[in-house]
């Protein structure tokens, strides 16, 4: 997302996975929400927020994927963030939103849980 | 305190209230704490302070308008180089962040209860858990001013405020 806005949009194992890439601030997080909306969509039960690739998130990211976790319980299906890093995570806790979402540690896991 | 002539800051950036500049701002800040010996998580936290501290400003005071001004003032080591008793770098960096957007009643600026899980509402919150100091202030005619001052945690300090900070 960082310059290009990238985002990868794909479906496997009865999961539609979203993966940015770059920073996900103010700027950039317009595009994760596009993205995640499109996956909320797709015929699958799960949508997996793959954050591999994501350096950098603001609370601008956290109130998208907050809004995205509302969006996707109300619509009965789940949602996953998977393989954020230390930084990224770091967030998540200083929010105390650690608890609130499902996260795991990479992307097999997430397709697994 | 901040703003005499006698106190010049060590950089000034103004900047126009455009999303797109956040990164550069950023990367700025995170440089030059990096530069002054912060480690790297003291460094992404004063850059997470003020990405948070212009996205308020981008979003609440100037509306989304993307052409008003920001001006972020930099005082690397303000009250002088420090060392702990061992002789090592203690640094520390204040930044002042100042807007000619519309004022906001000092006690309407806080974050939102952590229990009422919602989008947004999150950035002072933040700020507050990242840096030692956070003082707004009204400026005189328009606009705010955020004074964020951050400090160089001891290295036999650090392990027990790592957890939960960025």
């Amino acid at each position: 997302m960082n310059g290009s806005d990238n985002i990868n949009i794909e479906e496997r194992d009865d999961a539609t996975i979203v993966k940015p890439e770059g920073d996900v601030d103010m700027g950039r997080s317009p595009a994760l929400r596009e993205a995640i909306r499109q996956a909320q969509g797709a015929a699958t039960s799960r949508v997996v927020v793959d954050l591999e690739d994501v350096g950098y998130m603001d609370s601008s990211g956290l109130a998208t994927l907050v809004e995205a976790m509302k969006i996707t319980r109300s619509s009965k299906k789940v949602l996953i963030l998977c393989a954020m890093n230390d930084r990224v995570r770091a967030i998540f806790e200083i929010a105390k939103l650690d608890q609130y979402f499902t996260i795991t540690a990479d992307l097999p896991s997430a397709l697994e849980s | 305190m901040t703003n005499s002539a006698s106190d010049k800051p060590a950089i000034r950036l103004e900047l126009l209230s455009n999303p797109s500049y956040l990164a550069g701002a950023r990367e700025l800040i995170s440089g030059v704490s990096k530069r002054i010996g912060f480690d790297d998580l003291a460094c992404s936290q004063v850059a997470l302070a003020v990405d948070e501290a212009l996205c308020n400003i981008i979003r609440h005071g100037y509306e989304c308008d993307e052409s008003r001004p920001i001006w972020v003032s930099i005082w690397p080591n303000p009250d002088g180089a420090a060392t702990d008793d061992q002789g090592r770098p203690l640094p520390s960096i204040r930044i002042v962040i100042e807007d000619e957007a519309k004022q906001v009643e000092l006690e309407q600026i806080k974050g939102r209860d952590l229990e009422d899980i919602r989008p947004g509402g999150l950035g002072v919150h933040i700020i507050k858990e990242v840096m030692d100091e956070v003082t707004f202030e009204k400026r005189d005619g328009a606009g705010m001013r955020l004074t964020l001052v951050k400090k160089q945690t001891p290295p036999d300090q650090a392990d027990s405020q790592s957890e939960g900070a960025a």
